[in-house]
């Protein structure tokens, strides 16, 4: 393919303009391998010894006991907002509901709104409904704030879908349901995908919410267990454990980005395209 | 199967699209809706499939009132003008979804598949998806879908308006055998007055939500109820003129043209406003009566040529000819016009 116009000039603003974060993450990697003499960036050892916290729990506690509360936080919260996307997206797009704009309307300014100046009356509804310091509150209240994009998104995948396909399906016989299940959803299959993973990210990624909803330590996450090992009043404060550990974190989200980027590219795309 | 609409009312809001309309379509008979767009056709047929609920009045097929029946339960088969084909599922799993959702066992849903497939001759593409087909063979998986599970009628809405020229042609004679062959009672949506008078046994024409004649083809393009039908049906189109009847039994135009009335129509007053239907192939053929005319405008069309003729200030008539190259623009001919097939008028509009 030829272009009217020169790629290199391009490619090197991009390069010059990325550099700074590419730098920053090679060294978090050759960091988390290495050690460097005082007062120098240039390492001259190379050591697994920061590494040691995956087997040995005295280093800075049980990282899977944290890896596998993530998880299932993250997980929970992929189940909640794709299982009510899915169906909630539908209804505002297909359904003659009552007060159907209203629940648009009231999604959009949900989705604009600032969610940490709502932190304190959620944390008053959890207290009062014994959800506070559980795991179960902290998932409700993280993917409830995800659900107005994911019922946003959801429903420009429906609106994409043409009406006559649901007309055929209820002509062949086929319950409202049925044509939901088998003919409608897997046309917006990479919608939900793409939000899946997209709440899957969010979630991994949190850190207010676990570390205020869930202050005590049994329910500990990875963010907010980094933020532990990154403890500044600690007199042995360790650089480079603390990038392994954080490397170690970033590590699902970027195996799942790198798997996954082309469907998540359909979110913004508008789902026009299914 | 016969279906009969007994004072079908259809309104949305406030607004009567359909207002107490009556149709009875025969057994096995091909049944055509025509009319422009808006005037209720698409409304009509969503109606009978179910998707519509009528607002007054019944839908009969046979004798079982349907008219409360949702879609599910009323055994209709529709071909959408996009198809309306499940794109992630093949040609097959198409055709065998609404046996599927019968709880057919699959044996015997591949032996029905397979034979409409053979009927509707997509049997090679029955492993292609809808995105691998192409335009006539959806429009076939569309047919076989909506005649496997042997509807009590089937619904085509504008099948042939995605399709290019050529697989129209092809299309609408095949749509045509596949309803003859299985012996459905049709009813075709469409705008083109072509696709209806080709297709159908009978034509509806219809306006405002109302059906202004309904026949044969041939009778309705020779002896149309008004205006309207006669102008729709004919490409090129039906020419009139305005004008009143002279004392003698003829016509005469607002800018003096005379012309003898047809012999069907006598005994009407003198000095009554009227219009004169001219069809483009009744005029520069053979008649008796010869108009004198300035050639306006020529349109070699290869076997035909189309002309305009002016015969007087502001009026003037249309002439479909075998190709002819003798007449060129602006020259005086004087062509006969065959006075038995002239049409007749009122100021209303209703044929005489």
């Amino acid at each position: 393919m030829s272009r009217n116009y020169a790629t290199w000039p391009l490619v090197l603003v991009l390069t010059a303009m990325s550099a700074p974060l590419i730098v920053m993450y090679l060294f978090l990697l050759i960091d988390s391998f290495s050690n460097a003499p005082a007062g120098s960036f240039i390492p001259d050892e190379f050591t697994l010894e920061h590494w040691r916290f995956l087997i040995d729990s005295g280093v800075v506690g049980n990282i899977w006991f944290a890896t596998l509360n993530t998880a299932i936080f993250s997980f929970s919260i992929v189940i909640a907002v794709v299982s009510l996307s899915a169906t909630g997206g539908y209804a505002l797009s297909r359904l003659n509901l009552p007060y159907r704009r209203f629940f648009l309307a009231g999604i959009l300014v949900m989705h604009a709104f600032p969610a940490v100046t709502l932190i304190i009356g959620v944390f008053f509804v959890l207290q009062l409904s014994g959800l506070y310091d559980t795991l179960s509150g902290v998932i409700m209240v993280k993917a409830g704030m995800i659900l107005p994009l994911g019922i946003w998104i959801m429903k420009g995948f429906y609106d994409a879908v043409p009406w006559e396909i649901e007309m055929a399906g209820v002509q062949d016989g086929a319950s409202r349901f049925t044509v939901w299940r088998r003919l409608i959803l897997p046309q917006v299959y990479p919608g939900l995908v793409a939000l899946g993973v997209f709440a899957g990210i969010e979630g991994w990624n949190e850190f207010v919410l676990p570390r205020i909803l869930v202050p005590t330590s049994d329910f500990q996450v990875l963010s907010v267990f980094l933020q532990e090992v990154s403890n500044p009043d600690s007199t042995t404060f360790n650089f480079n454990l603390f990038k392994s550990v954080g490397l170690f974190y970033t590590l699902p989200i970027m195996t799942l980005f790198i798997i996954f980027q082309n469907k998540l590219m359909n979110i913004f795309g508008g789902g026009t395209k299914g | 199967m016969r279906i009969i609409l007994k004072d079908f009312t259809k309104s949305f809001g406030t607004t009567t699209v359909i207002d107490r309309m009556n149709l009875e379509i025969a057994d096995g008979e091909m049944l055509a809706l025509l009319g422009p767009s808006g005037c209720g056709k698409s409304t009509t047929l969503l109606a009978i499939s179910g998707i519509h609920r009528v607002n007054g009045g019944q839908i009969l097929f046979g004798d079982r009132d349907v008219s409360d029946l949702p879609s599910q339960k009323r055994n209709v088969g529709v071909v959408f003008q996009s198809y309306a084909l499940y794109p992630h599922m093949t040609a097959y799993e198409n055709i065998a979804f609404p046996l599927q959702v019968r709880k057919m066992p699959s044996d015997e849903i591949d032996r029905q598949v397979r034979e409409i497939a053979e009927l509707t001759h997509i049997g090679p593409y029955l492993e292609r998806r809808p995105g691998q087909l192409s335009g006539g063979q959806q429009q076939r998986v569309a047919l076989a879908r909506a005649l496997v599970r042997r509807p009590d009628v089937l619904l085509l809405d504008e099948p042939l308006a995605n399709l290019d020229a050529k697989l129209r042609l092809e299309m609408r004679s095949e749509i045509r055998r596949i309803q003859k062959e299985t012996g459905i009672t049709a009813i075709l949506v469409t705008h083109d007055q072509v696709e209806a008078m080709s297709m159908s046994d009978r034509i509806a024409i219809m306006d405002q939500g109302q059906i202004l004649q309904i026949g044969e083809p041939e009778e309705m393009y020779h002896r149309p109820a008004n205006r309207f039908v006669a102008e729709f049906l004919g490409n090129p189109p039906i020419v009139f003129l305005e004008g009143r009847t002279s004392g003698d039994g003829a016509f005469e135009s607002a800018a003096g043209v005379r012309i003898p009335l047809p012999s069907h129509v006598d005994g009407l007053p003198s000095d009554r406003p009227i219009a004169l239907g001219i069809r483009p192939e009744h005029f520069g053929n053979q008649g008796r009566h010869k108009i004198r005319g300035t050639v306006r405008f020529v349109e070699p069309q290869g076997r035909e040529t189309h002309f305009d003729l002016q015969v007087a200030d502001g009026e003037i008539l249309r002439s479909v000819q075998a190709a002819r190259h003798d007449v060129t623009l602006g020259s005086e001919v004087e062509w006969p016009l065959d006075l038995d097939n002239t049409l007749v008028f009122d100021e209303r509009g209703n044929a005489l």
